[in-house]
């Protein structure tokens, strides 16, 4: 494998673990453009632990992640209390807060950024990242992703039909804060630095996008949005603005397309039907 | 206060009654909500409240100069006055971003780009040659095209996002796509300016330098001119909302879309001015932003659009007057916090402040109780 696959094959799957952070908060109806600071957290957390505390990088994975969804289980108490308009400003004020707070703390590095002195290789990376959509695929069939779905569709029916709405919620941040913050320890532990200014307002902006392009119905959609984003700039590789040109005109039309991203329940459901047909 | 305002209450004065005896009205007609804030809403509007926005705004303003010019003398009064100089920015800027969301309840992530277009292609005609028979008024023809050229983009983006989809796929406040397909052209118009003039800062240079003394403080006379038309303009906006006809329908449009139609109001037809206002205050705030500071670059609206959307978020979104204290606000944090904790300081400041207003009174300093529950 060349380099140049294997780099990007790494960003694909960092990003493709992000979108399904991005995806569960979505799938329950909540819009979380604060991405970038929880993936900053999990990879400060990761490159700090290990560097620092000298954990094994295993442990250091593990420990980010779950120092992202604790934070994620706490900010979503305040965010919650928001809605529409104002949830997207609250979660993408709590991104700003954490970059500037990086960026302004001397323990991590600050301006400079942080150096990571490990390494993990590209088969931890593509081995977590088919674990988090394996887990997404299985939240989403159980009870919780029954009821997160429902949240989304129509809170004040799911309310009715016994469904903790403020539970389904919190329980959403937390695991979209910790598959967040495990795509930035395996950021941060595969490229070996971490700087602030890295997670900033375009990075949130862009995964929300994989997210919703992709499709916020199914599993299928973080998958099918973080292909389109990381492949179809590979495809446009003419030059480096004339790619980012073509892009935006295509998340245009895709909007006008198909409004509820690429993949979505109706077209999974045909899918399968026509594969079901063709065999009989 | 008009005999227009008097009337509007008739439509608006029912409405909260209908939202709490239906919880899903709140939900589903996101558009009716933000608009609370528009509407002739006691405190807001001065309708019924003396004191109005405006008066609270310049108290707020007079007693921060008066604090900071009390404690910390002639140094601190002199970064509060530029803090307030480049607050008017913000709120230019922020009033764009509060006039669509109370409004259509769209936040249209391509107002930094409408910004950063009018310096960047000022510069290019300037630079360019193209105007070398205005003369002297040269920099002045630049900066008009520009703005008229964010105004065209700003069309363009009302074409390709609010009205196609909404004839496609009828109320499309109720999805996220405006504000997918914004954050598309967001990447377009940037990408755009960055293949046709590069990515470097560029030098705009304007043929007049003047300060002011004013007690030791020095005061660019740019800076305070800009100041004043920023005011004016958004003072002229807030008169179009509350005196004409179509501001009328604008805030019609705002309460409920639907209802809006049935009175008569050509939605279809009103909606552009929403967003040739926007492009026209994100236009006169980057030309102003450009003869203040000299420089223009791809990337000036970037800072500017994050700043303002705090500063609408501080005021209370939907909210005119909030938009105008919360851009005040911001750029007075700004501006001591960089004199207090140093330049790395003022996004955790301002952000802070923001999460802060956020969470402990999500309608901001203005906004009115039931701004923003509509769905995105």
């Amino acid at each position: 494998m060349s380099g140049y696959v294997s780099g990007v094959l790494a960003i694909f799957c960092v990003n493709l673990v992000f979108a399904y952070g991005i995806f569960v908060t979505a799938a329950a109806g909540q819009i979380n453009l604060g991405g970038a600071g929880f993936q900053a957290i999990g990879a400060y957390a990761a490159g700090w632990l290990a560097s620092q505390l000298g954990l094994p990088i295993w442990l250091s994975i593990v420990a980010a992640a779950a120092v992202a969804a604790l934070v994620g289980f706490l900010i979503s108490f305040p965010v919650l209390r928001t809605r529409g308009v104002y949830m997207v400003l609250a979660t993408f004020a709590f991104g700003e807060v954490v970059a500037g707070f990086l960026l302004h703390t001397d323990v991590f590095g600050g301006a400079m950024g942080m150096v990571v002195p490990f390494h993990i290789e590209l088969w931890v990376l593509v081995v977590s990242a088919i674990a988090v959509m394996l887990a997404s695929f299985y939240l989403m069939a159980t009870r919780l992703g029954l009821a997160m779905r429902s949240v989304n569709d129509d809170e004040d029916a799911a309310i009715v039909m016994g469904v903790n709405v403020r539970a389904v919620q919190v329980a959403a941040f937390t695991i979209g804060g910790a598959f967040t913050g495990l795509s930035g320890a395996l950021y941060a532990l595969n490229f070996g630095f971490v700087e602030a200014q890295y997670f900033n307002a375009l990075l949130s902006i862009f995964v929300l996008l994989y997210v919703l392009i992709g499709g916020t119905q199914t599993a299928w959609g973080p998958l099918a949005g973080t292909l389109f984003f990381t492949l179809l700039p590979e495809l446009f590789r003419i030059g480096g603005s004339a790619r980012y040109l073509i892009f935006g005109i295509v998340i245009v039309f895709m909007m006008a397309l198909r409004p509820e991203g690429i993949v979505t329940r109706g077209l999974v459901r045909r899918l399968s039907f026509r594969g079901g047909a063709g065999g009989s | 206060m008009t005999g227009f305002a008097a009337r509007d209450k008739g439509l608006g004065g029912h409405l909260p009654k209908a939202e709490n005896s239906d919880p899903r009205r709140t939900r589903r007609r996101g558009g009716s909500c933000p608009a609370r804030a528009m509407s002739d809403k006691p405190g807001l509007a001065g309708a019924r409240i003396p004191l109005p926005g405006p008066a609270i705004a310049a108290a707020i303003t007079l007693i921060l100069i008066t604090i900071g010019i009390t404690v910390g003398g002639k140094v601190i009064a002199h970064q509060v006055v530029s803090g307030l100089l480049l607050g008017a920015i913000y709120m230019t800027v922020a009033v764009a971003f509060t006039l669509t969301i109370g409004v259509l309840n769209f936040l249209n992530f391509t107002i930094p780009t409408l910004f950063m277009l009018t310096g960047m292609v000022a510069w290019g005609l300037l630079s360019g040659g193209y105007l070398s028979l205005a003369g002297r008024g040269a920099w002045l023809a630049a900066l008009a095209c520009g703005v008229a050229v964010a105004v065209a983009a700003s069309l363009l983006v009302e074409r390709f996002t609010f009205r196609y989809l909404k004839m496609k796929h009828g109320d499309a406040t109720e999805h996220a796509i405006p504000l997918v397909s914004s954050l598309g052209f967001l990447i377009i118009f940037e990408n755009l300016v960055l293949i046709s003039m590069g990515s470097d800062s560029q030098r705009f240079a304007v043929p007049f330098t003047a300060d002011l003394h004013v007690a030791g403080i020095v005061i660019g006379v740019p800076q305070l001119v800009s100041c004043v038309l920023a005011v004016a303009v958004v003072a002229a906006l807030n008169f179009v909302l509350r005196q004409t006809k179509v501001g009328r329908a604008l805030r019609t449009i705002a309460e409920n879309p639907d209802t809006a139609s049935l009175l008569g109001v050509d939605v279809g037809r009103v909606v552009p001015v929403v967003f040739i206002l926007t492009g026209l205050l994100a236009g006169v705030a980057g030309a102003l932003f450009t003869v203040n500071y000299g420089d223009v670059s791809p990337y000036m609206g970037d800072n500017v659009g994050t700043k303002a959307i705090a500063a609408m978020v501080l005021g209370g979104v939907g909210s005119i007057w909030g938009a105008i204290a919360g851009g005040l606000v911001v750029g007075l944090a700004e501006t001591l916090s960089i004199q207090f904790f140093g330049g790395d300081s003022v996004a955790m400041t301002v952000w802070g402040l923001v999460l802060a207003i956020i969470v402990l009174r999500p309608s901001g300093l203005f906004g009115g109780a039931t701004i923003g529950k509509g769905k995105m």
